[in-house]
């Protein structure tokens, strides 16, 4: 890859939370360095830590939650040292946006869709309410709403799921951020209009060059979005590296099993892979690799000592003994051997996915 | 895969089903046009369809929560939609079980697991005695790999994987015939989803179960259907083998469906782009569309200029496949 400016630079973040008498971890030193104009795609189940550790980055962590370890640097600016929102002011929603998963909730339902947009305008640019407005339909017509001008008085519960999301989407970038954190923002939506938002995060991408924070539990969508792709599990990433390297090469069990168990490369008749257990619990101070209780591979250290990155490539991290030079070797599941030959197979001519141009 | 579905018995047959709910005092809002189709013992049928299609109206049919407008449900050779017996009533709801899609929104939170599970063994006396009703719902735990301590509980404690067993459990100890599964892994998390396929998998070969399965995500479906339904606005417009219609997919909604199916590999994923399927009502100057077979047991629902079309498709498909062998 070629030189990259580093935009956002978040190192050693611990997250606690105080859940009535007891402290729960939430996050225990993640460090992320985000490269300017890039997609980054956060990967993990719930309660893993995606959502947590992106909202630092915007100081929305809920009341009863402190980031206790660690530095957020962005330009200049630790962003952990921001405490008041008037420290916030000119940051959060400025040049780090959040677009969430539920645009119902994240939507004002008694207020237009145009105030609503206008009102982000008019806080962040010192501009009259005319040219305020004739932005917020230049916006509203580049997400895609057809006659942006006539649905500008309208009400949320007017648009449908797809269009509330899109609405978001504008919110979000009407002041030309700088990163724009993605948090798992087609869940709720429909798999074909999850394809069209997709495809409009990106071409707005491109087009106004910001960079991406893409938070989902779904590696079809990664594959589709990422760049650069982090899993996370038990409140730490585990492994990192470029998307083809976490496709096609990924070296922690934890990786292979979130891939293996896709039901898209599921066999009729026979067992989906899937992993043993649950999660473990952040109230408990956790030995060893976090995963061990659940992966049949693990090594006896697995439950004794946390293991560090081990670098697989230049771009390419993780968090995994079997990386150690003294571990057995061990091959990835056979489901997720050769990926790209048969994804190749299902979609190509005569492939169970296979869909020609129309 | 040539299964004769003539020989095959069947167990639910919905036909010519029209839905509607009332809108004000005047307006009518039809959720589900016109569907038709025999589910036969012992298979998954799966119904696929965005949010709106009218999927989960038309499995709420089934158990008589939402009424027909028009057409009928058959159950064992029997009708069940419209006025029926209060005995026949009661057959259906002891035969026809539910799996909802949200585990804790659909477990009562003040009551125990115990309770939970046995409640339909009350309504219907399906036990002996106590020692009778309590072997059985251990035996129910257990089929669903969960621990008979796990009783005095209440759902609250359990993860959402573990509360979608529960609410397997609740149907299983009915000891039904049919199941209609509601998006039963939607609200799971990718790692739990695998398990709950695979156990549902494993108790219908195990007691000889039929289901409905009800789902938006084709891939889901191709893992665990027979044969797979897709509705578009209230209208079904594919029915086929669950492996016929990923082979030889005609209708443009199914393949607008599949390909926005995301695919695990960045390479492939990056150039795929998905189709939009635009058409929301039928062009009223078109001639009548109808359900037409299309391959053996593979229909659409098309008229004469469609036809020609989707032959053509056709063609076009059954030459790559052999290409492919």
């Amino acid at each position: 890859m070629a030189e990259k400016n580093i935009i956002l630079s978040a190192k050693d973040i611990e997250v606690k939370f105080r859940v009535r008498k007891n402290y729960l971890t939430a996050i225990r030193n993640v460090s992320l360095d985000l490269y300017e104009g890039e997609t980054f795609a956060i990967v993990g189940e719930s309660g893993s830590g995606k959502s947590v550790f992106t909202k630092t980055f915007t100081g929305m962590l809920e009341s009863n939650g402190r980031v206790t370890n660690g530095s957020i640097m962005f330009h200049d600016v630790d962003l952990v040292q921001l405490k008041s929102d008037k420290d916030w002011e000119g940051i959060r929603g400025a040049k780090i946006s959040t677009v969430f998963q539920d645009p119902m909730t994240s939507l004002n339902p008694i207020k237009t869709i145009g105030s609503q947009i206008v009102e982000v305008i008019e806080k962040h640019q010192k501009i009259s309410k005319q040219e305020a407005k004739e932005q917020a339909i230049s916006m509203m017509a580049r997400v895609g709403i057809p006659n942006a001008a006539d649905r500008f008085d309208e009400y949320p519960f007017q648009y449908s799921g797809g269009m509330r999301q899109r609405i978001v989407i504008a919110i979000a970038l009407s002041c030309h951020p700088e990163i724009l954190i993605c948090d798992e923002p087609t869940t709720a939506l429909d798999v074909t209009i999850q394809a069209q938002i997709i495809k409009l995060i990106k071409d707005l991408q491109k087009e106004l060059g910001f960079t991406t924070i893409y938070i989902t539990h779904d590696l079809g969508v990664v594959a589709k979005v990422a760049d650069r792709v982090g899993v996370m599990y038990g409140g730490q990433i585990i492994e990192y590296g470029t998307v083809e390297e976490i496709f096609y090469d990924p070296k922690h069990p934890y990786t292979w099993a979130l891939l293996s168990s896709l039901p898209q490369l599921g066999v009729k008749g026979e067992d989906l892979y899937y992993i043993n257990g649950t999660p473990p619990s952040l109230f408990n101070r956790i030995i060893g690799d976090s995963f061990a209780p659940r992966n049949p591979h693990a090594l006896k250290i697995d439950f004794a000592k946390e293991p560090p990155f081990f670098r697989v490539s230049d771009t390419h991290y993780a968090k995994t003994w079997l990386l150690d030079p003294r571990a057995p070797s061990l091959e990835k599941p056979e489901v997720i051997q050769d990926l790209h030959e048969k994804i190749e197979k299902m979609t190509g001519k005569g492939g169970a996915f296979y869909v020609d141009e129309q | 895969m040539s299964t004769n579905n003539n020989e095959r018995e069947v167990i639910l047959s919905i036909r010519h089903v029209d839905i509607s709910f009332d809108i004000g005092k005047k307006k009518k809002f039809k959720a589900v046009k016109d569907a038709s189709f025999d589910i036969y013992r012992g298979e998954t049928f799966a119904l696929v369809g965005e949010s709106g299609s009218g999927k989960t109206t038309l499995g709420r049919a089934a158990i008589r929560i939402n009424p027909c407008s028009a057409g009928e449900i058959l159950f064992n050779g029997e009708r069940i939609s419209g006025k029926i017996s209060r005995k026949q009533d009661r057959n259906v709801i002891r035969n026809i079980q539910m799996i909802f899609q949200d585990p804790a929104a659909s477990l009562n939170e003040r009551a125990t697991i115990e309770y939970c599970i046995s409640e339909g063994l009350y309504n219907f006396h399906l036990y002996k005695d106590e020692e009778d009703r309590i072997a059985k719902v251990d035996k129910a735990l257990e089929d669903v790999g969960l621990l008979p301590e796990h009783k005095s509980r209440y759902p609250h404690e359990f993860s959402g994987g573990q509360r979608q067993r529960v609410g397997i459990a609740r149907a299983m100890i009915m000891e039904p015939q049919l199941i209609i599964a509601d998006e039963p892994i939607s609200a799971l998390d990718v790692s739990i989803r695998a398990q709950i396929l695979n156990l549902m998998n494993k108790l219908k070969k195990e007691k000889n179960l039929t289901y409905l399965f009800i789902a938006h995500d084709l891939s889901v479906v191709r893992f665990i259907a027979d044969r797979i339904a897709v509705i578009h606005l209230g209208k079904i417009v594919e029915i086929a083998e669950s492996e016929d219609l990923f082979r030889y997919p005609v209708h443009p909604y199914t393949i607008s469906l599949l390909s926005a199916v995301p695919m695990p590999d960045p390479i492939i994923e990056k150039q795929r782009d998905s189709i939009v399927y635009t058409k929301e009502e039928d062009d009223p100057e078109a001639s009548p569309r109808e359900m037409r077979e299309i391959r053996p047991g593979h229909f659409v629902y098309a008229n004469d200029e469609d036809m020609v079309a989707f032959e053509e498709r056709l063609k076009k498909l059954e030459l790559y496949n052999a290409e492919n062998q």
